[in-house]
């Protein structure tokens, strides 16, 4: 026997009781103020940059997002360095606190599932990441017409609309580790604590450890070493471990789609770019069939912790 | 016939190793206040989580208004309103916000809402502040409000799981009151406690747990007789004259089964009311009546009585 009536009745109520209380909260609010400050030096930089080339290029708008001026990285590697920090903000404690303030069974006492509340509220926190990253884009696109003075082409914008999708896709994968963690802990300090603890491995430690693990599991062959060359297993082997992390995925994806140029992710032989026109761009259909398993592996890795914290979630006692 | 609209045969809950409710049978009638009491981890609110559908249940059938919470959960808490243990609200939210958040998971149309929030708050005296934020609210006043909850929705049956713990005495006569006018409008009410006068004050019929089992199930009065031998216990205070054996002139009382003397006092144990008769004994003795009463057993003697008797064989047994 089935069980009676929908699983997401209640969803709506759900996500839009969320909304507003992300939307109203404090927490949101210094995230925001974080990020924008953060995303316009770096963008004011890019500007300064770009400025005198802007004749030369045909893709200048897009270059706003991925020049970077050290010590200050592009817009959208910042991004990928920013997103994974407020989605945790968002979903630390999503369910836990819901526990600790002794609402989680008055709540469920309510003609809803399980599901409703916890579908809600991935979908609330996503939908407000979505609205602060369209605000960044329309922050990025005005600022580009007010200081470069060029209209972007539309190819540019559905460019930079996919890249906003990417990244709507890594907060996923964010905030579904961040809403596991919150339903794994009951304490809302040590979720976001280790939550924390992903995100700084990922982004600093992981590139370092992918490569000297890379070292180990595929040792550099003698003869490329001696041509002064990398040997083609070990970057392969290097590749493959650095791209369990998400923040690998990210960067891989927008470089497919931010710079039309691009024509391949991994490593390539020299006899492979024969006819090639190196240096053109490409359309953006071949550009998202680049970037395509990246994308996929991003909303995959949602799903997966998605589920997983749903499965917890389902089997989890309601009583404090 | 009374209609049932709680009825629970086996029901079982069983964790790994340890089993919590064990083969539990009741049922509850219609308009009525049952009460469910035990020490704390007899398995109180574990039996009214599986009445939810919140908790799986193990092995055994319960059904609520005819429904099977494990199938049709949302029926089932559509029509029920469950008030737990020291529940929790929303903090940052004002009082009529908190319930119209239920209020729309219930799915009432916006005129309807108002309305309802509005009677309900004004029911449990909280109108005042209606729209003032919970954070600023007393423990008494929160209950209160998961009492206006459950009257919002228009429940059926109301389960009420350790209303009264932490409330101080003024505040608990009140609450007590408010769950005595339910009973009034027709609604069935579950009630558990640990606290006993308060349930002895308006249970009509209560259930013992003890260890998750239900050891004595009745109304106060049976379970009086069935622990205790009687259900009265009438105290006689009399000057007979010398030579007339009072004590014997009242154990011939039809319904006394015991007469214990202590100087002028007679404590006499009766399944009835029996003042009458012993006032019509001590005047034909020509003896002088100074003073006569009658105690209803409380349920705390009967509850200390039980567990005494219970554990006294048990601890010979295990010394063998």
């Amino acid at each position: 026997m089935r069980r009676e009536g929908s699983a997401f009745q209640g969803l709506g109520t759900v996500v839009l009781k969320e909304l507003s209380d992300q939307m109203s909260s404090i927490r949101i609010f210094v995230l925001e103020f974080l990020v924008a400050a953060i995303a316009f030096v770096a963008l004011y930089r890019a500007i300064g940059r770009l400025a005198d080339t802007t004749a030369e290029d045909p893709f200048v708008f897009l270059r706003l997002f991925t020049v970077d001026t050290p010590p200050m990285p592009s817009f959208a590697g910042l991004l990928g360095f920013l997103i994974p920090l407020v989605a945790i903000g968002l979903g630390f404690d999503a369910v836990s606190s819901e526990h600790n303030r002794r609402t989680l069974s008055r709540v469920l006492s309510q003609p809803i599932y399980r599901d409703a509340l916890l579908v809600g509220k991935f979908l609330a926190a996503l939908a407000t990441l979505g609205i602060m990253l369209l605000g960044l884009w329309l922050l990025v696109i005005g600022a580009g017409l007010l200081l470069l003075g060029v209209p972007p082409n539309s190819g540019e914008v559905a460019r930079s609309l996919v890249f906003l999708v990417i990244a709507l896709c890594y907060c996923g994968v964010w905030l579904a580790l961040a809403m596991l963690l919150s339903i794994v802990f009951r304490s809302a300090a040590t979720a976001a604590l280790v939550a924390l603890g992903l995100w700084l491995f990922f982004v600093l430690i992981w590139p370092i450890l992918s490569s000297a693990l890379a070292m180990v599991i595929a040792p550099p062959d003698i003869r490329y070493v001696l041509l002064g060359l990398p040997t083609p297993a070990t970057i392969e082997m290097q590749q493959m471990l650095a791209r369990l992390s998400p923040n690998q995925l990210f960067a891989e994806a927008v470089l497919a789609i931010l710079s039309p140029s691009t024509r391949a992710l991994g490593p390539i032989y020299l006899e492979q770019l024969q006819g090639a026109v190196v240096g053109t761009a490409l359309p953006l259909r071949q550009s998202l069939l680049i970037a395509w398993p990246q994308i996929v592996g991003l909303v995959a890795s949602t799903i997966v912790l998605f589920v997983a914290g749903y499965v917890v979630f389902q089997r989890q006692e309601v009583r404090a | 016939m009374t209609e049932h609209v709680i009825t629970a045969r086996g029901l079982t809950k069983r964790y790994r190793r340890a089993t919590v409710v064990d083969a539990v049978d009741f049922d509850v009638a219609k308009g009525e206040i049952f009460g469910l009491l035990g020490p704390n981890g007899a398995g109180k609110t574990t039996t009214i989580l599986m009445m939810l559908g919140l908790t799986e249940i193990s092995a055994g059938t319960v059904r609520v208004l005819g429904y099977d919470p494990e199938r049709e959960p949302l029926a089932v808490k559509r029509r029920v309103g469950y008030l737990p243990d020291s529940v929790g609200f929303y903090d940052y939210l004002t009082a009529a916000e908190n319930l119209a958040y239920t209020a729309r998971l219930m799915g009432f149309s916006s005129a309807e809402r108002a309305q309802r929030i509005a009677d309900a708050l004004k029911r449990v005296q909280l109108g005042d502040v209606a729209q003032q934020r919970v954070a600023t609210f007393s423990r008494g006043m929160r209950q209160r409000l998961g009492l206006a909850e459950i009257v919002m929705k228009g429940a059926e049956i109301a389960i009420l799981d350790e209303p009264t713990s932490g409330l101080d005495p003024q505040a608990t006569v009140d609450f007590l009151a408010m769950i005595e006018e339910l009973k009034d409008e027709g609604v069935t009410v579950l009630l558990s406690s640990h606290l006993l006068d308060q349930v002895q004050r308006v249970c009509d019929r209560v259930a013992l747990f003890q260890s998750g089992r239900i050891v004595l199930q009745g109304t106060v009065a049976e379970l009086a007789k069935q622990v205790l031998g009687a259900g009265f216990i009438v105290e006689v205070d009399a000057v007979a004259p010398p030579g007339a054996d009072l004590e014997a002139r009242l154990l011939a009382i039809p319904g006394v089964s015991a007469v214990q003397r202590t100087g002028d006092r007679y404590r006499l144990t009766a399944v009835r009311d029996v003042r009458p008769d012993a006032a019509r004994s001590v005047v034909a003795a020509d003896g002088a009546l100074t003073q006569l009463s009658v105690d209803t057993p409380s349920l705390e003697a009967i509850y200390t009585r039980f567990f005494q008797r219970k554990t006294q064989p048990e601890g010979v047994r295990d010394a063998a």
